[in-house]
């Protein structure tokens, strides 16, 4: 039976049972795991721990990591934001298909993704082919062409194709809601076309822009399956730091493969932080509208 | 993740083009397109048709044949098995979290939603390697689970575990934002005039959350199938016991089976492909029926 009770704060039933079912859920399945790997890596001293997340090779990896999605997500933030104006402001033919296909990276395994650009980007692929010695447009890069796949451009495409989606689906609705009044605003006050975009456009689609851009970045840094196939995998020159963390594995250093990880993941909570201070600051500008 | 629900836009021509205010000029508007549209033809459709393109390279009769495999239908039975199990348990968290967190108010709320957003945030390869360092044989529970003869790690249930794992905020991220903006009045309605909890949550919250929690599912489906990385670190690879169908892609395509290896991956792409379509398809029947309703 219920009870008025709307006197008291908690009018709706069902808090104690699904609190508790969520924390024990969450610490079973995430909170718990997690503690295993920071405890398993103090576990063996902070030298070992040190040695091990900073060897050459392991260096190597987070310079091609970080670098690489670094420059897919500003590539990404430029084309997630061109592709984003042209479906919420243009007319095309095609318009809802483009726009339903931004999401398949989402929703393609990464592992049909990575071996698909492989096919796509090595030297006897479709592309790759026309860079390759004797292809199309081998010869505005020398006498032997350019390699993609197989060296660290092959890691940037695939960091671009996973990433794509996060800059256009956070620009995208932003654009949607943006009324055209301040537009409007400034035209009639006499701005050019660029001059709006640059001082009342841009700054309102920022905080998404940013948001994009952090989600997308912190996606490829960990990402794995699309890119193992496409990269070759040479040590020093084309290994991804998710890959260094299997080799380790495999030669069943777990304490190696632990540091690895502690590094990533205390990347990842700062990135998320980093992006739930940017939604905060999101949310504020457009209710401030 | 930003893939929440959202309404059709009016008609772009008559909102922004036929007004002077926000129109570009018609050189800008067609480079814009070609760039654009460019980028989004070289970088996602031409990695979709190359899959089907490279699993058709031989014709349909190998393409048939590399599916109609012993391994390959065992890939798809884990596949599926593996789903099974991580949709309805999150499903389940999903409920539970949007409603303690949409219809309550209490301290830490904003950090609960934080740390429901990890998995997101983490690399598959860590979380795979979070339950190996439990229940490996280096792990926590290792030696104990040796001497009881369970395996976890390199077996069905550490596929399960890590598939739960990265498929975890996905019905959460949901409903939780869609049902914190369709606030509580109706629950309470329900409950001064006398519904049980239960019966205010399946007559008077399920009707409204449907379409998100559809679309939470099928998102969280296709990561569960699809997921790669993580159940790579756990699976130890035993042919035709602890391979999902990625799993199985990778393995032929690393025996240079590659007509065999595009075959499987083609499954998964169009897996990929439905999913999209009933996605457009949740969009457009929630877009109705707030137009309904309005």
């Amino acid at each position: 039976m219920a009870s008025f009770s709307l006197g008291r704060r908690r009018v709706l039933p069902g808090f104690a049972p699904t609190l508790g079912f969520t924390l024990f859920y969450l610490s079973l399945i995430v909170l718990v795991p997690l503690a295993a790997v920071f405890l398993k890596s103090s576990g063996h001293g902070w030298d070992a721990f040190w040695a091990a997340a900073t060897s050459p090779r392991v260096m190597a990896s987070y310079r091609l990591s970080f670098g690489a999605s670094l420059i897919a997500a500003f590539i990404n933030l430029v084309f997630g934001l061109i592709l984003a104006w042209c479906i919420v402001r243009y007319e095309f033919p095609g318009k809802k298909l483009v726009d339903a296909l931004i999401d398949l990276p989402f929703a393609l395994p990464t592992a049909v993704a990575g071996i698909a650009l492989t096919a796509l980007y090595a030297p006897n692929g479709w592309v790759g082919s026309l860079f390759a010695a004797g292809g199309l447009l081998a010869p505005l890069f020398g006498e032997g062409g350019a390699k993609i796949a197989f060296t660290p451009l092959g890691v940037l495409l695939a960091l671009i194709f996973i990433g794509l989606p996060f800059i256009v689906r956070t620009v995208q609705p932003v654009l949607e809601d943006m009324e055209t009044e301040l537009e409007e605003a400034a035209a009639s006050l006499g701005a050019q076309r660029w001059t709006t975009f640059r001082y009342v456009v841009l700054p309102t689609l920022l905080p998404a822009l940013m948001t994009g851009f952090a989600l997308a970045f912190a996606r490829a840094v960990g990402e794995y399956g699309s890119v193992i196939f496409i990269a070759g995998n040479i040590p020093m020159v084309s290994e991804i730091t998710p890959l260094m963390i299997i080799a380790k594995l495999e030669q069943y250093d777990y304490v190696g493969a632990t540091a690895i990880a502690a590094v990533m993941l205390i990347f990842s909570f700062v990135l998320l932080l980093a992006i739930n201070g940017l939604q905060a600051w999101s949310s504020r500008r457009g209710s401030k509208r | 993740m930003s893939a929440a629900l959202h309404l059709a836009p009016p008609r772009a021509r008559a909102k922004y083009q036929d007004n002077p205010a926000t129109r570009e000029a018609p050189w800008v508007r067609r480079a814009l397109l070609i760039l654009g549209l460019g980028f989004f033809a070289i970088f996602l459709v031409l990695p979709l048709v190359a899959v089907f393109t490279e699993a058709l390279r031989k014709g349909w009769a190998v393409y048939f044949a590399s599916l109609a495999d012993e391994e390959t239908f065992s890939a798809i039975r884990l596949t599926l098995i593996a789903a099974a199990i991580a949709v309805p348990l999150n499903l389940v968290f999903g409920l539970s979290a949007s409603w303690l967190i949409a219809k309550h108010e209490f301290r830490g709320k904003q950090l609960l939603i934080t740390l429901i957003d990890l998995p997101f945030s983490v690399s598959p390869v860590v979380a795979g390697l979070m339950y190996v360092l439990i229940f490996g044989a280096q792990g926590w529970f290792g030696p104990w689970l040796q001497a009881h003869d369970v395996k976890i790690i390199f077996a069905v249930p550490g596929i399960v575990l890590a598939t739960v794992l990265v498929t975890f905020p996905f019905v959460a991220r949901e409903l939780i934002p869609l049902m914190q903006a369709q606030g509580r009045d109706e629950e309470e309605a329900a409950t001064v005039l006398g519904a049980s909890g239960w019966q205010t949550f399946r007559r008077v919250t399920l009707p409204n959350i449907k379409w998100g929690l559809l679309y939470g599912v099928i998102l969280c489906n296709a990561r569960a199938m699809g997921e790669f990385g993580a159940v790579s670190v756990v699976s130890g690879h035993v042919r035709g016991l602890t391979n999902t169908l990625p799993l199985h892609v990778e393995i032929l395509y690393n025996e240079y089976q590659f007509a065999a290896a595009f075959a499987v991956a083609s499954l998964l792409a169009l897996l990929a492909l439905v999913t999209l379509v009933i996605k457009q398809f949740i969009e457009w029947r929630a877009g109705q029926s707030t137009t309904k309703d309005a």
